[in-house]
């Protein structure tokens, strides 16, 4: 915590919470996505569901898909300008089981049908968690690099990510390991120091036992 | 932040001969490692967003639940009377605080001070100071600086969140934040800025969150007229050379423990205090009502 967390951040109003950490998961979802969404699904869980619509909650996260930052005036008119961009999109709610109360799941599909689920929650002062990536649990904030690889659940796949970032020199902060059962269906979550070069990211994609591999990169924020 | 107390920030500024805000300014270029630049001119950019969301309210403008609106324009027009019982400084003031709470309430870009929902406390001292009476913006940086680091020490010791500690964690710290920076900018000393802390928020001790339908709407708007209104007497206490018999950082231990004691309804769920009243449960089933339509 640093002093702009007192003062600050500069944002449209009128819920750090539940405007400002709305249109955070909305970002961070897209750049998972790794493609402009053309198709959205949006479910308000809990208190993101009860007084979502007043705290501008729906419009906020819809922002957040159109890649409009927090303290962006526009975000209040994010349905129209989705309209214009030819994101569609529903918004709609969702009993979700031990769930934190600010919490939404989407499902994106992006230009090139490519398809994600996302469960993040808003814990207040406009930060954010990632609860759930296509069904798997996990755990990070996005406030660093992070490095998300879907694979099949056998040998060497962590060896063939680590080796990859220790050649590029990226150094590991956190690293945490998911799979919904054994040889089943894994996923690695990965937060750096640095940044991962694009080429790194693509050749870990294009690996035999790879499903998918998603970056988020935090710089310039 | 490296400092863990109020105390441990007039120490340094008794030892180093700083002045309160140049040990905070201090203490941001060495814990984040950038410039003194870097650090001011991130400061002068929340300033002049302030300004910014100072100058842009509308006063026809309502919230999206209709809740809020147009008050602080009642003010506005209230005021040009010259008859008010505030008198002219302190009636701008409550005029800005309310524009401030509806800009937000309005989706408008404000600055979070230390939350959205307190977000009209520092504007609301500080814009008339600064547009009536001639106060330069580079004392209000400063200032802001003051106010951060109390800001600071607040979160650290105890929080700044409704859902933790009730209003008192958000209004009530806003409002210390508002008083140490106007005692800086009147030229009072460390010590009063203690002073001025500590009175400002033993005076809002155990107030509630308790915000109709869960909106950052009602009673939060008016709130930040009280939290600038306090800020002002308890600054100037301070600079008359009023002592707070309790010292700052107990004060704020204390907000914490009787956060800690109050209960849930009272805290940012929408159901006691003025929330749970029969008028408020009718405005809640009316929203639920329009929102399934």
């Amino acid at each position: 915590m640093n002093i702009y967390d007192i003062l600050g951040p500069i944002m449209v109003g009128p819920s750090s919470s539940h405007t400002a950490g709305a249109v955070k998961i909305g970002l961070i979802a897209v750049k998972l996505l790794g493609i402009e969404p053309k198709k959205a699904e949006i479910y308000l869980h809990g208190s993101f569901a009860a007084t979502g619509e007043g705290h501008g909650t729906n419009k906020a996260i819809v922002a957040g898909l159109l890649g409009m930052q927090p303290d962006d005036m526009l975000i209040p008119k994010s349905f129209e300008i989705a309209e214009k961009k030819k994101l569609q999109f529903k918004i709609g709610q969702i009993n979700l089981k031990d769930a934190h109360p600010n919490t939404v799941l989407l499902k994106l599909t992006g230009e090139d049908d490519r398809q994600l689920e996302i469960q993040a929650s808003s814990l207040g002062g406009g930060r954010i968690m990632v609860n759930k990536l296509d069904g798997i649990d996990v755990n990070f904030t996005g406030e660093s690099h992070t490095l998300i690889v879907h694979n099949i659940d056998q040998p060497g796949h962590v060896a063939e990510v680590t080796s990859t970032l220790s050649h590029k020199s990226v150094n590991i902060a956190t690293m945490q390991l998911y799979r919904d059962k054994r040889g089943g269906y894994a996923v690695m979550v990965i937060e750096t120091d640095q940044e991962i070069p694009k080429e790194s990211v693509a050749w870990l994609s294009h690996l035999e036992g790879i499903i998918k591999v998603s970056y988020l990169n935090i710089k310039g924020e | 932040m490296s400092y863990h107390s109020i105390q441990e920030i007039l120490q340094n500024c008794k030892d180093k001969s700083l002045l309160f805000w140049e040990t905070i300014l201090e203490d941001d270029i060495n814990s984040r490692n950038i410039s003194r630049e870097s650090s001011m001119n991130k400061m002068q950019s929340l300033w002049d967003a302030m300004l910014l969301a100072g100058s842009t309210y509308d006063k026809k403008a309502h919230s999206a639940s209709g809740l809020v609106g147009g008050d602080g324009g009642l003010m506005e027009e209230y005021y040009m009377t010259n008859d008010s019982l505030c008198g002219d400084f302190i009636s701008k003031a409550i005029a800005q605080a309310l524009q401030m709470g509806e800009s937000n309430a309005c989706m408008k870009r404000i600055v979070a001070a230390p939350t959205a929902g307190a977000c009209g406390v520092l504007p609301a001292v500080l814009l008339p100071l600064f547009r009536e009476k001639g106060i330069l913006s580079s004392k209000i940086i400063e200032a802001l600086y003051v106010a951060a680091g109390i800001g600071q020490i607040i979160a650290q010791r105890a929080y700044i969140a409704g859902a933790l500690g009730g209003c008192q964690a958000e209004i009530g710290s806003a409002s210390a934040m508002a008083a140490g920076a106007l005692v800086h900018i009147k030229g009072g000393d460390s010590d009063q800025i203690a002073n001025s802390v500590a009175m400002a928020l033993k005076n809002l001790l155990g107030l509630v969150c308790d915000p109709v339908a869960g909106l950052v709407e009602v009673p939060c708007v008016k709130r930040n007229v009280i939290g600038a209104v306090n800020a002002l007497a308890a600054a100037d206490m301070a600079l008359a050379g009023i002592r707070s018999k309790i010292p700052a950082d107990q004060v704020i231990d204390a907000m914490k423990e009787v956060g800690d004691s109050m209960d849930a309804s009272l805290r940012e769920t929408g159901k006691g205090g003025v929330a749970g009243t029969p008028k408020a449960q009718e405005i809640v089933s009316k929203l639920l009502n329009k929102s399934d339509h």
